[in-house]
């Protein structure tokens, strides 16, 4: 064992880290496309304070740490660029407390959101938050550090919205507390103090570890069902989010388009999901939705589509499974989507140019669309399956998926949770002073540029 | 190699094998034991893909991460994708090639090498396998049941007391069965998990040509880990039927073949994985213990499916790999079996039951919740 592993070892125990090859190759890569890199350490912490002396040594050593939750973005947003210690959080998975009344949780940085959302359902059913489509391995905390959405985004904007504190090792060491958590026992809220949780937020573990969140909770209703509206013109999209929206009658709406089943090509599905806690209540919801939606129906440019329990609990599903067997779609093993958010009303740009793509590059897609606040803009996925053990097929997808990027920023998107090289496009089309203002926070917070390296680097 | 690296490279690591039905909890014992990513069933099946792409070299501890995987079938059974089915016989067929390479954990080929000199994994005598009984019939041409009692079931004294109660059960119900005492073989469940085919055919063969030799058409297994490799495993070798052992003490006490007294006790039960998530035999060990007068069944969040195993599999409850921590799956399962205030955790195999003995003493527990298997439960109200 070397020396900064001995180090390691005295803080976590020596069960709790390693620099054994197998670990390496690990956490060397994700499950999408980037190039992997070896860490050189993988270690585990259980508490802050763990996660803080780690941070110190690091800032000794001048090595890079990288913290981990899920490892599940998919574009290799935890890939150790520069080597250096990979930051496992899994251990740290305490739900600290539930404020019932004032609804909100307090949880550690490795909490799932698997795990989330079984506590809430058994401990108290009448709460929930906003899940993502991720498998439920994904860490809360690792999905709100990405400005990730769920099923409450449509009614209430990104998961990232919903954070009402935090508990933040910088990248120095200190141990800081944002939201009302700083000066109170209660952690119910950011406001009304100067907001500084976007110093955390998007930038992707590179300018501190989130150790504790705060998040708002939203009330569960008893029953939620789904309504799927079709249609075969990409321009209808817009204008039909455009109407359920000002129903405010939705909780998810979503937008699926896939070529495979047969029957499903060419057809654009929105999933209009409804909750009430009664069958009256969500009566009146459909009613509702179906009245705005009548002149299409009436013109047969659009419809409800049938369904049968069966593919009503596959859509109701939270996690839905359906989004991660996609990556067995090839029989290969993998898929990664560029996710831009975009204006809604760029939607049939954004479809005509994924067809585009799949065509040009020969590679199959499926495309997932979330709506998020009240039509405020939506992600839409280009999403592509591959085959790992297909290189070629390999290198067409990373083709497709670069163009996905840049084609996201031409029509005025921006690519979400982007991979290093679209970080760069990004950076490349941002306002200047904008980009100097990241890069001076940067280096204020981290001045040693340990903190996941190669990410948001100008 | 063999056809598994065809396939391999299937998996996402989307970690839904990790969990229960309900995502409470991490449900795969390795992953909850060590906690790398290397331990999950994803990181388990992208190593070995990397191990056949040559990407990683085969190592000490790239072993311990192989041989850790219990077998349990968690993954199995939360596996979103289509080859779930397969994910365990991927495990087993690397394991085979690894041990083609003889680069296994010295622990794994103890304990196939003790299989094979001495047929149980400990290496103790052959001669010492039927000493615990030495009053329970030898079964002959015309008994209704072979009662194949298994390596636990015949060297470990916990596992011992558990056959006894069986077998007095079966006598008191007035049931012909008779064992094969120092004639018995291993089962070969686990060497066959472990990769170890050769032997395994070996094994089947002596057992099954035992069996032929006697005419036996019934056997009754004290584990779960028998009555899968038997019931799955061995009919290209012989046929005959065969019963885990709850399966028959149910049909004793249909029958009103015991008359049962009162015990208010609080239960709950544990699902052993070989006769769960392998055989989907989740109820007949339940009725028995509600048949049983005053006892009242508690459930443990995890149960049937969604079990969690006691680390024993694949070998583990001597090899015992997942051992030595509080994460010790064993030590999980006991903490989790206190908390619903049962006073008795029942078992259905000789297996859970050590590993269980261990744990509920590791974690001082033993005078607050004891670990019976169900035929001693049974034993204890039988008039």
């Amino acid at each position: 064992m070397d020396r900064v592993c001995e180090r390691l070892a005295r803080i976590v125990g020596e069960n709790y880290v390693s620099n054994m090859k197998e670990e390496l190759y690990i956490y060397s890569q994700d499950p999408g496309m980037m190039e992997p890199r070896e860490p050189d350490y993988v270690v585990m912490p259980k508490t802050t304070v763990e996660v803080q002396k780690i941070v110190k040594l690091a800032n000794e050593e001048k090595i890079p740490v990288i913290p981990v939750g899920g490892s599940l973005s998919l574009s290799g947003l935890v890939i150790p660029h520069k080597g250096g210690i990979v930051l496992d959080l899994k251990r740290m998975d305490k739900i600290i407390e539930v404020n019932e009344r004032c609804r909100y949780v307090v949880i550690e940085a490795g909490v799932t959101t698997g795990r989330l959302k079984a506590y809430l359902e058994k401990h108290y059913p009448r709460l929930r938050f906003s899940i993502p489509d991720a498998p439920p391995s994904a860490t809360v905390v690792g999905n709100i550090v990405i400005h990730g959405q769920g099923h409450l985004s449509q009614q209430y904007g990104f998961n990232s919205d919903m954070v009402t504190g935090l508990e933040v090792v910088l990248p120095t060491g200190e141990i800081c507390k944002i939201g009302s958590c700083s000066v109170s026992p209660y952690w119910f809220s950011l406001a009304p103090l100067p907001d500084i949780a976007g110093l955390f937020l998007g930038w992707f573990g590179t300018t501190g570890i989130i150790t504790k969140l705060g998040l708002r909770l939203y009330p569960r209703k008893k029953l939620r069902d789904i309504e799927v509206f079709i249609v075969e013109d990409p321009h209808l999209v817009p204008d039909v989010v455009y109407r359920v929206t000002h129903t405010e009658m939705a909780e998810d709406i979503f937008v699926n388009a896939q070529p495979y089943p047969p029957i499903f090509k060419d057809i654009i599905m929105m999933g209009i999901c409804i909750t009430g806690d009664s069958e009256e209540e969500l009566e009146f919801k459909r009613r509702m939705i179906w009245n705005v939606l009548r002149t299409y129906i009436d013109s047969k440019e659009g419809g409800f589509m049938m369904t049968t329990p069966d593919v009503k609990r596959a859509l109701l599903e939270m996690p839905i499974t359906g989004t991660t067997r996609f990556a067995d779609v090839m029989k290969g093993g993998g898929f990664e989507y560029c996710g831009p958010i975009i204006p809604v009303e760029k939607y049939p740009e954004a479809y005509k140019k994924l067809l585009e793509l799949s065509s040009e590059y020969g590679v199959t897609y499926g495309n997932t669309c979330r709506v998020i606040g009240r039509g405020h803009c939506m992600m839409f996925a280009f999403g592509y399956p591959f085959n790992r053990a297909d290189p070629d097929n390999m290198e067409r997808t990373k083709k497709a998926l670069h163009e996905s990027n840049v084609a996201s920023l031409d029509i005025g998107g921006v690519p979400w949770k982007p991979e290093v090289p679209a970080q760069k496009m990004i950076m490349a089309r941002m306002d200047k002073n904008t980009l100097e203002l990241m890069k001076r926070i940067k280096r204020f917070l981290d001045p040693n540029g340990i903190m996941n390296p190669g990410n948001w680097e100008g | 190699m063999s056809s598994y690296t065809k396939q391999i490279h299937r998996c996402f690591r989307c970690g839904y094998c990790k969990f229960p039905s309900d995502y409470a909890e991490y449900n795969c014992p390795s992953f909850s034991r060590f906690r790398f990513e290397t331990y999950s069933t994803g990181g388990r099946l992208w190593l070995l893909w990397a191990w056949v792409k040559k990407e990683v070299e085969w190592s000490e501890n790239l072993a311990k991460i192989m041989f850790s995987c219990v077998t349990c079938k968690n993954c199995v059974e939360h596996c979103p994708m289509k080859f779930k089915d397969d994910i365990v016989d991927w495990i087993v067929s690397a394991r085979k090639d690894i041990i083609e390479k003889g680069a296994v954990l010295s622990s794994v080929r103890d304990f196939l090498n003790n299989i094979h000199k001495y047929g149980n994994p400990w290496g103790e005598a052959r001669g010492k396998r039927a000493v615990w009984a030495e009053d329970v019939k030898r079964y002959k041409p015309g008994d209704e049941f072979l009662f194949y009692v298994g390596c636990v079931g015949s060297y470990d004294e916990r596992g011992q007391r558990m056959a006894r109660s069986f077998a007095e059960l079966l006598e008191k119900a007035d049931v012909s069965y008779g064992i094969l005492g120092s004639e018995e073989e291993c089962d070969g469940n686990e060497v066959y998990v472990l990769g170890e085919m050769g032997l395994f055919q070996e094994l089947a063969r002596k057992n099954t040509g035992k069996f032929k030799e006697l005419n036996v058409k019934k056997v009754v297994t004290l584990s779960p880990h028998a009555y899968n490799v038997m019931k799955n495993k061995y009919p290209r070798y012989g046929t005959f039927e065969v019963f885990h052992y709850t399966e028959v003490l149910l049909k004793i006490i249909q029958e009103a073949k015991l008359k049962l007294s009162e015990l208010n006790v609080e239960v709950t039960y544990h699902d052993p994985c070989f006769l769960g998530r392998y055989n989907n035999i989740y109820e007949v060990p339940r009725k028995i213990l509600k048949n049983i007068p005053g006892i009242k069944l508690v459930e443990m969040d995890r149960n049937r499916e969604n079990s969690f195993c006691c680390g024993g599999g694949s070998g583990n409850f001597v090899m015992d790999l997942l051992g030595g921590s509080e994460e010790s799956p064993s030590r999980i399962r006991v903490k989790e079996a206190y908390e619903t205030g049962a006073e008795i955790l029942a078992v259905a195999c000789p297996s859970c039951l050590t590993m269980f003995e261990d744990a509920v003493k590791n974690e001082g527990l033993e005078k607050e919740l004891f670990v019976k298997d169900i035929s001693e439960l049974l034993k204890e109200v039988s008039k």
